[in-house]
């Protein structure tokens, strides 16, 4: 009996490995590998085509790139762009939750159409946003600014405007995403229990204090979890500048990836694009070990 | 219904009337404008009555193809974005599978590594990539786009977890019947996790039908890139026509949007258990 229990036990481990080797192979060799060797050629002098010797590096293309104004203007974007993002996103996505969440008739249409824009291509966004954001008297949104201050508003070319072309590549952004977070939150919302509703109303609380009291709270890992992918997504950040503005005018919208596609593609100077990957990296991991204790906090005090 | 509730009710579809009508306007400018003449495109964009068209014309989607190899565009987007579903599929079901049913050593481990490398993006890794497919010589195929993106870590995890929800009982009455693993896997299991595989699919597809980062980087010859590439090669393309643009635009999204509309549940669903995590 013991053999034949072990005869199938080896058997269940031969068929485990088959059942999972495709897919553990693709993710070691592209990921796992690329990983590890974004760290160790960040510490090297690798650039294509170069005749010069592989050799180690030490931190020197960490003290270039933190000395480079294009590179630390990128990181001040994404933040600047995250800061600008994250907060108006999330917020919007709470309210849009909240309205679609109401008990009314045809709330599925709205929620599919402030969904809509996520299936759209990030590319084409950018490019059909161009025009809304066009100088003059072409631009949408210079001629509903117009048409808002009634003729006060100064028309401007706002993507190669220095100070406008990031707001402007943030707006193109939570247009296109908001609805993501919106059925996230809306998922969360219909996932609070009725009856704290029911006791709160007995308890004669008015609407506003059982969003405060009730839904707020209920919400909290759902906000978190929202937080967390918006600020990651706005350090991602590449598709909306490649194409609006090039990282343009005078570094005002370039960033980390932008940065980093440029130097192992334009000048192929691939050990210092992988250091800025391995700062990108380093971000994105910050950011989620945070999530990761404010949530566990919220566990300890249940 | 008293006043009162009939006012917030009110309230609430004006509210999201507003805000529906501004989502719908680039929307609108797309759709409306692939069928303008150029002028009128750029002359009336600032006037909000004159995104509806006078009138129809179809001259615009000619265009496209005339100017660019849409259909090369659209099939090569379609390839690849598909190879990389189905493939997927596959492969990360069964390793989810191993992971959340068969017994084998060192299993834990290994599945902590994988969730571990859920927090790489592929940005975070897309340089090392692009140096190690350079070295295979692998850079201006459509493998180059396909096989480094089979293989996915979030997509396990959602198969692995939806594995371990489903009741181990019919499992194991096939196994009694005399049923074999690959037998139970594909008769017993998959059917019954049906909403998994919708989502992974549709997420995977989704990613890949926009993906512009890595086919920037890989390809440079118009017969493998998709369509992310191809508009904005059209839009840099002069003389700059907006209508062409828009008509390009409209025949890019026209199918997510198609499958969008027939499967929306599932995309709903799919985004809602990504929440789950958290």
């Amino acid at each position: 009996m013991t053999s034949v229990g072990h005869q199938s036990l080896s058997q269940d481990t031969r068929l485990a490995w088959l059942f999972a080797l495709p897919a553990l192979l693709g993710l070691l060799c592209f990921v796992l590998l690329p990983f590890v060797l974004s760290v160790i050629l960040s510490f090297t002098n690798l650039r294509l085509g170069s005749p010069l010797p592989l050799e180690f590096m030490g931190f020197s293309q960490y003290q270039r790139i933190f000395t480079d104004q294009a590179f630390l203007a990128a990181l001040r974007n994404n933040a600047l762009f995250a800061l600008i993002v994250v907060p108006l996103q999330t917020g919007l996505a709470l309210l849009l939750a909240l309205l679609v969440n109401q008990p009314l008739r045809g709330m599925v249409v709205f929620r599919s159409l402030f969904f809509m824009p996520v299936v759209f291509p990030l590319s084409l966004v950018a490019v059909v946003w161009i025009l809304v954001f066009a100088p003059g008297p072409q631009g949408l949104l210079n001629q509903l600014l117009e048409t808002i201050t009634l003729g006060a508003w100064q028309a401007r070319d706002f993507l190669h405007d220095p100070v406008w072309a990031l707001p402007a590549i943030s707006l193109t952004s939570i247009w296109q995403g908001v609805g993501f977070q919106m059925v996230i939150l809306l998922a969360a919302l219909q996932g609070i229990p009725h009856e704290l509703y029911e006791a709160a109303r007995v308890d004669g609380a008015d609407r506003w204090q059982q969003f405060v009291c009730i839904t707020l709270p209920q919400l909290r890992n759902a906000i978190i979890f929202v937080v967390l992918i918006t600020t990651i997504l706005a350090f991602r950040l590449f598709d909306q500048v490649q194409i609006m503005t090039q990282g343009g005018p005078n570094h005002a919208t370039t960033t980390v990836m932008y940065e980093a596609v440029n130097s192992a593609f334009g000048s192929q100077q691939v050990a210092r694009a992988a250091a800025m990957t391995v700062v990108f990296f380093t971000i994105v991991l910050l950011i989620t070990l945070l999530q990761r204790a404010v949530s566990r906090h919220d566990r300890v005090i249940e | 219904m008293s006043g009162k509730q009939r006012i917030r009710m009110l309230s609430v579809y004006l509210l999201l009337a507003a805000f529906a009508f501004t989502f719908l306007i680039p929307v609108a400018m797309m759709f409306f404008g692939s069928f303008k003449p150029d002028d009128q495109v750029l002359v009336q964009a600032g006037r909000l009555g004159s995104l509806l068209p006078t009138e129809f014309h179809w001259f615009n989607y000619r265009d496209v193809f005339a100017r660019v190899p849409f259909a090369r565009y659209l099939f090569n987007s379609a390839f690849i974005s598909l190879c990389i579903v189905a493939g997927g599929l596959l492969v990360n079901s069964l390793a989810a599978y191993a992971f959340a049913r068969l017994q084998w050593p060192g299993r834990d481990w290994v599945l902590l590594v994988v969730v571990a490398l859920m927090i790489i993006p592929l940005e975070a890794i897309a340089v090392p990539l692009f140096y190690e497919v350079t070295l295979l010589g692998w850079r201006d195929t459509y493998w180059v786009q396909i096989i480094p993106f089979i293989a996915n870590a979030f997509s396990i995890y959602l198969f692995y977890t939806f594995f371990l929800g489903l009741p181990k009982e019919l499992e194991e009455a096939a196994r009694i019947d005399g049923a074999g693993p690959w037998r139970i896997f594909f008769r017993i299991v998959a059917p019954n996790a049906k909403p998994v595989f919708a989502s992974v699919a549709i997420l995977s597809f989704l990613t890949q039908w926009g993906a512009l980062l890595w086919p920037l980087m890989v390809t440079h010859s118009e017969a493998v890139r998709p369509l992310p590439l191809g508009i904005a090669t059209f839009y840099s393309l002069p003389p700059l026509q907006w209508g062409d643009i828009f008509a390009f635009g409209v025949m890019m999204v026209t199918p997510v949007l198609l499958i969008f509309v027939l499967f929306e549940r599932w995309f709903v669903q799919g985004v809602a258990t990504t929440g789950v995590k958290g």
